[in-house]
């Protein structure tokens, strides 16, 4: 069960109508490793793995939903007053003749998501690495974007995602020595 | 098409400091997940609750509910919950 908050996680600013960089931000809604990877990949590993990582794997796939709706923000407020034109210009007529202004679950270059992107192998420190992998790679495709705009609001919330792939690969690496540290001590009779 | 209605100052104020509160809860949280005897974690995680607690009340007196399905207190003649503004719209 989940309860929604009505509310953004942090705030997201937008001064301008800017479907360029709605178009690049759109790689972490539906790319290979944008929130939505991110929320059901960890979510969905729960189920097999031990007791003392769950609690971990559900808050991080919940807060990853949150950051889901920050990304969607962010292009709905720079899409929102974009004429045809704009769209065209931005490289987004593509996805205007399909979707108008819709969001849709697509990395930057149009490729549908997948769940070939996120794996689950049953192996708990396997899937652990798998997160901590997708976390540093999210925290770059962040860096990336961040380098493709001047936009001060937009950096600003951008870089607090960025932030939090940082704590939650950090968490995983924890993680991931806990489970360690009880395999060890299960050997010993 | 949503119905972008101007608010007021105090909207963002309160939903700033609820928001900074927030952040704190959800970075403890993680935390606790993985350290979860820490008795000094444990102890900001509750006072933060309590500052949570007494945020969402003032909010929720002047802008309406945050939570969905029972969570908050409900108006008897209005259902709040439904009204925009929604957090992109903001």
């Amino acid at each position: 069960m989940w309860i929604y908050e009505k509310k953004l996680q942090y705030p997201v600013r937008v001064g301008k109508c800017d479907p360029r960089l709605a178009r690049l931000l759109i790689e972490q809604y539906g790319g290979a490793d944008g929130e939505l990877s991110a929320a059901l990949r960890y979510l969905n590993q729960r189920y097999s793995i031990p007791d003392r990582v769950i609690g971990l794997l559900t808050d991080i796939g919940t807060e990853e939903f949150a950051h889901l709706e920050m990304i969607a923000t962010m292009v709905y407020k720079l899409t929102k007053d974009a004429s045809p034109e704009q769209m065209k210009a931005a490289g987004l007529a593509d996805h205007y003749v399909n979707h108008d202004r819709a969001l849709y679950y697509h990395d930057a270059a149009g490729v549908p998501w997948t769940s070939a992107y996120i794996q689950a192998k049953g192996d708990p420190i396997a899937d652990l690495y798998e997160d901590i992998a997708a976390e540093e790679k999210a925290r770059a495709t962040y860096q990336w974007i961040i380098d493709n705009t001047d936009d001060p609001d937009i950096m600003d919330a951008l870089k607090f995602l960025r932030e939090r792939e940082i704590v939650h690969a950090l968490r995983f690496r924890e993680a991931v020595e806990l489970l360690k540290e009880h395999r060890e001590q299960k050997k010993v009779f | 098409m949503s119905s972008e209605k101007s608010l007021p100052k105090a909207y963002y104020q309160y939903l700033h400091e609820l928001q900074a509160v927030d952040f704190v809860l959800v970075e403890l949280s993680l935390y606790l997940d993985t350290h979860r005897d820490d008795t000094q974690a444990l102890a900001q995680l509750q006072q933060f609750q309590k500052r949570k607690h007494n945020l969402v009340a003032q909010f929720e007196a002047s802008f309406g509910p945050l939570y969905q399905y029972g969570e908050s207190q409900t108006d008897a003649k209005h259902w709040a919950w439904a009204d925009a503004p929604w957090p992109w719209q903001v």
